[in-house]
């Protein structure tokens, strides 16, 4: 178990680093002056080269690079090119409004994909489980920006029941709250619900393959009671593999969805900093992005070996 | 199981909204046009702001928000294009031209409590030329000395005779700061304007709150919130739903149909200053010729394009002027539509069959007219390419600053730009000294010669065909039936909200 967890913490770490290289390369290598679109069309060249260097980007790029690295590591994101306003506390406030999102989302993805994919296995012969296995491909192949922009049609526009977008946060106003997170984490959820569900079907199936089961069915248990008491632990396993992949496709989803909803999260951040070429602001945005999704596989990784005692084990 | 509670919650905010609008539209029957105590307004925007800070951030979305709402001019423009007195009630221009003397209001007071005073002109102008970091500061080099004679008597000498420094005194670099309110300018900008800011929620909106301590009219909402939608489908959304009260400025025109169908809204349509011009790189050897130039115009059915990019909204101008400005002639006349006479420029000057580059911004105009440019052109015998850059970084660096195009598409929306868009160290790379030498004339002359002068330059950019202007943009808002005093035109680089009002 320790040695597992040693292991695991050095592979994170240098993904950590290996990530930040790149994400620093990546940008270094995007076409775009930060200083020119900052000063604006008309700029004279001497005005451009006097704010280049105020950015700091005339320096070389392995001490542009190091003092990136040891300011996210003081905690210190930098200021932004355009803003001109500290980055830390703006992606603070931004990372909040992402994760009601995601969490949201996932409640969601995972409220359809359990019962569903369990019943789907369970009466994979049967007309309702069929009639499920299909309903979740049409799942799997709506994007969710479609997903929200068919549920603003029908539920804002058409209904009139919810808004069709915004964000208010829950401290202000704890109602407006529920009602414009609704739909984004709707739209987010239902389609990873609907990926989740066919992972969820095919571990069940898995498991009511397995030797326990028959012997607790023949103990005299019903299929669902035994499936809850034997079955759905041991199914556990793989589902949690692909959350916590799917907890990576979420944040990204939750971009586009941001977007469609007009929600100040992390993506729309994101978005304006691309096109301002805020360019320190993007790469501090996609190292908070890859740092969690890291941090999520870390955790994903160790969770196995808590569901699952036969791991802990073999690891020792 | 989850789904239900959740459900009646939204079910029992949205009632509860319901009743609170009932109330708020009780209220605003009564008040009727006087200041509304406590009446608001939702304006839906598309660029938002990236800082407030327009002396070290361009950009268009800053002086929309604040100008004229936080911050006043000496002067600015009113609706026909007229310039028209703000914090200077009258101004006198000395014979020679070179000395403009202003009286000022003696009443203004900026939000931070101080008073506004010639002082505060003078350190406003000085900062142009030192501190102000945008290109747009250039317009304040031509003033040799600002000097207060008393607290409402402001002089301002030229170095040369210059119709156009007013007129940029009416743009944001004519903006009046306090000279004890410029240390947090991107977070807390001070003025002596109708409104203050009240809040900026970064990626989400800014609100404006009535300003006490206004010396004028003071305007009927007491706040107004500006909220900003990067997609315009979602901005259409707000409206039909109530999020906002009105579009300001509306992306696509094809979806105004929804609004012009639905009595409760009423749609706005106006002129802008903004040319949406298809450029050309003078310098390339194709484009010395003269015959190529007027031989592109020359190709393109303007009435065509418009409908097929643009819904048919917009007005084709022919040149670089709208038609606010005071020497505006409609000059579409000096390059009509005519296949035949574009292929025998073409080939008189050898270029038929030439292949031309169309470097195109990702902005859903330029997409869209420059599929209609390529297949116009191809019919007259040239061979057209499009590719993409990504507006704003990659456009500004390729096509902006490193002039590596044959043609490109884009909207100037800088208000009179005919001099700064045609000149040889602009992207257009055109090198005129005929033009140079009457706009040269027209700054210096008094306002007959201006006008005339400015006449024979549009003139002369349209004969030369140094571009093409495909179409002026439409000025197209909509808003809710009972929203009053929304500008027909927008031609200045502010939103004005002071007019607005709820009938």
């Amino acid at each position: 178990m320790i040695i597992r967890l040693i292991e695991r913490t050095a592979v994170l770490l240098v993904s950590l680093v290996v990530s930040s290289v790149l994400v620093f390369a990546f940008m270094a290598v995007l076409p775009g002056d930060p200083a020119r679109v900052a000063l604006g069309v008309n700029a004279s060249e001497e005005a451009v080269a006097q704010l280049r260097e105020q950015f700091g980007l005339d320096r070389p790029l392995p001490t542009q690079y190091l003092d990136w690295l040891g300011g996210l590591l003081r905690g210190d994101f930098g200021i932004s090119y355009v803003s001109k306003a500290a980055i830390g506390p703006q992606i603070i406030d931004r990372f909040q409004v992402t994760l009601w999102l995601v969490v949201a989302g996932m409640i969601i993805a995972l409220v359809i994909a359990v019962p569903a994919g369990t019943v789907m296995a369970a009466r994979h012969r049967h007309v309702s489980g069929l009639a499920l296995s299909a309903l979740s491909q049409v799942g799997v192949a709506v994007p969710a920006f479609l997903a929200g922009i068919l549920l603003i049609t029908l539920f804002a526009v058409k209904l009139g029941w919810l808004p069709a977008n915004g964000w208010t946060p829950p401290a202000e106003d704890p109602g407006m709250f529920l009602q414009q997170l609704i739909l984004p984490a709707l739209a987010l959820g239902l389609v990873q619900g609907a990926v989740l569900t066919r992972y969820v079907r095919s571990a069940v199936l898995e498991v009511l393959r397995e030797d326990y089961l028959r012997t607790a069915r023949a103990k005299g248990l019903r299929p669902f009671p035994a499936l809850w008491r034997h079955g759905l632990r041991n199914a556990a396993v793989p589902v949690v593999t692909v959350l916590g992949l799917q907890l990576a496709t979420l944040l990204i989803g939750a971009v586009v969805v941001e977007r469609v909803f007009v929600i100040p999260g992390l993506g729309s951040l994101l978005l304006d900093a691309v096109s301002n070429r805020d360019l320190l602001l993007v790469q501090d945005v996609v190292m908070v992005l890859v740092v969690a999704v890291l941090v999520v596989n870390f955790f994903v990784d160790l969770l196995y070996v808590a569901l699952d005692p036969r791991l802990r084990v073999s690891s020792r | 199981m989850k789904s239900y509670p959740t459900r009646a919650v939204a079910l029992l905010a949205t009632a509860g909204l319901l009743v609170v609008t009932a109330c708020s539209a009780g209220s605003s029957t009564s008040s009727g046009s006087s200041p509304g105590a406590d009446q608001s307004l939702s304006i839906g925007l598309v660029a938002e702001p990236a800082s407030l800070d327009f002396t070290t951030t361009d950009g268009a979305a800053i002086p929309q928000a604040l100008l004229g709402n936080v911050y006043n001019g000496l002067v600015k423009q009113d609706e026909t294009g007229k310039i028209v007195p703000d914090l200077a009630k009258s101004w006198t221009v000395s014979p020679d031209r070179k000395t403009y003397t202003f009286t000022l209001v003696d009443n203004a007071k900026f939000t931070n409590g101080a008073a506004f005073t010639a002082a505060d002109a003078v350190f406003s102008i000085n900062q142009v030329k030192t501190k102000w970091t945008t290109s747009l500061k250039a317009a304040m080099d031509v003033v040799q000395n600002a000097k207060a004679d008393s607290p409402t008597k402001l002089t301002v000498t030229l170095a040369k005779p210059s119709n156009d420094w007013l007129f940029r005194m009416t743009t944001r670099i004519g903006a009046m700061f306090s000279q004890t309110g410029v240390d947090k300018l991107a977070t807390d900008p001070v003025g002596t304007g109708p409104y203050k800011l009240g809040s900026w929620k970064r990626g989400d909106s800014i609100v404006l709150q009535r300003s006490d301590t206004y010396w004028g009219t003071k305007p009927f909402f007491n706040q107004v919130t500006l909220k900003y939608f990067k997609d315009p489908t979602a901005l259409n959304n707000a409206l039909l739903t109530g999020t906002i009260n009105v579009v300001g400025t509306v992306q696509a025109p094809e979806a105004l149909s929804q609004f012009t169908s639905n009595d409760k809204y009423q749609v706005i349509e106006g002129t802008t200053n903004g040319e949406v011009l298809l450029s050309f790189n003078n310098s390339r050897p194709v484009f010395k010729d003269v015959r190529v130039r007027q031989a592109i115009r020359q190709a393109i059915d303007h009435k065509a394009l418009l409908d097929t990019c643009f819904a048919g909204r917009g007005k084709l101008i022919g040149s670089m002027v709208p038609p606010t400005d005071p020497w505006y002639e409609d000059l579409t006349s000096v390059a009509p539509y005519d296949l035949a006479k574009a292929k025998s420029l073409l080939q008189a000057a050898g270029a038929t069959g030439a292949s031309l580059r169309l470097r195109l911004p990702t902005l859903p105009y330029a997409t869209s007219c420059g599929q209609v440019v390529k297949s116009q052109l191809e019919q007259a015998g040239l061979k057209v390419t499009i590719d993409q850059l990504e507006f704003p970084a990659a456009w500004l660096t390729t096509v902006f600053k490193n002039a590596d195009y044959d043609m490109s598409i884009i909207a100037h929306v800088e208000p009179r730009d005919l001099g700064a868009v045609f000149n040889a160290k602009y992207y257009t790379r055109y090198d005129d000294p005929t033009l140079q030498a009457l706009l040269a004339s027209a700054d210096a002359g008094d306002e007959a010669t201006q006008v005339a002068d400015m006449k024979k330059a549009a003139r002369r950019v349209s004969e030369q065909a140094a571009g093409d202007w495909l179409f002026l943009l439409p000025n197209l808002m909509v808003a809710e039936k009972n929203i009053t005093g929304l500008p027909q035109n927008a031609i200045t680089e502010s939103f004005d909200l002071s007019h607005l009002a709820r009938s």
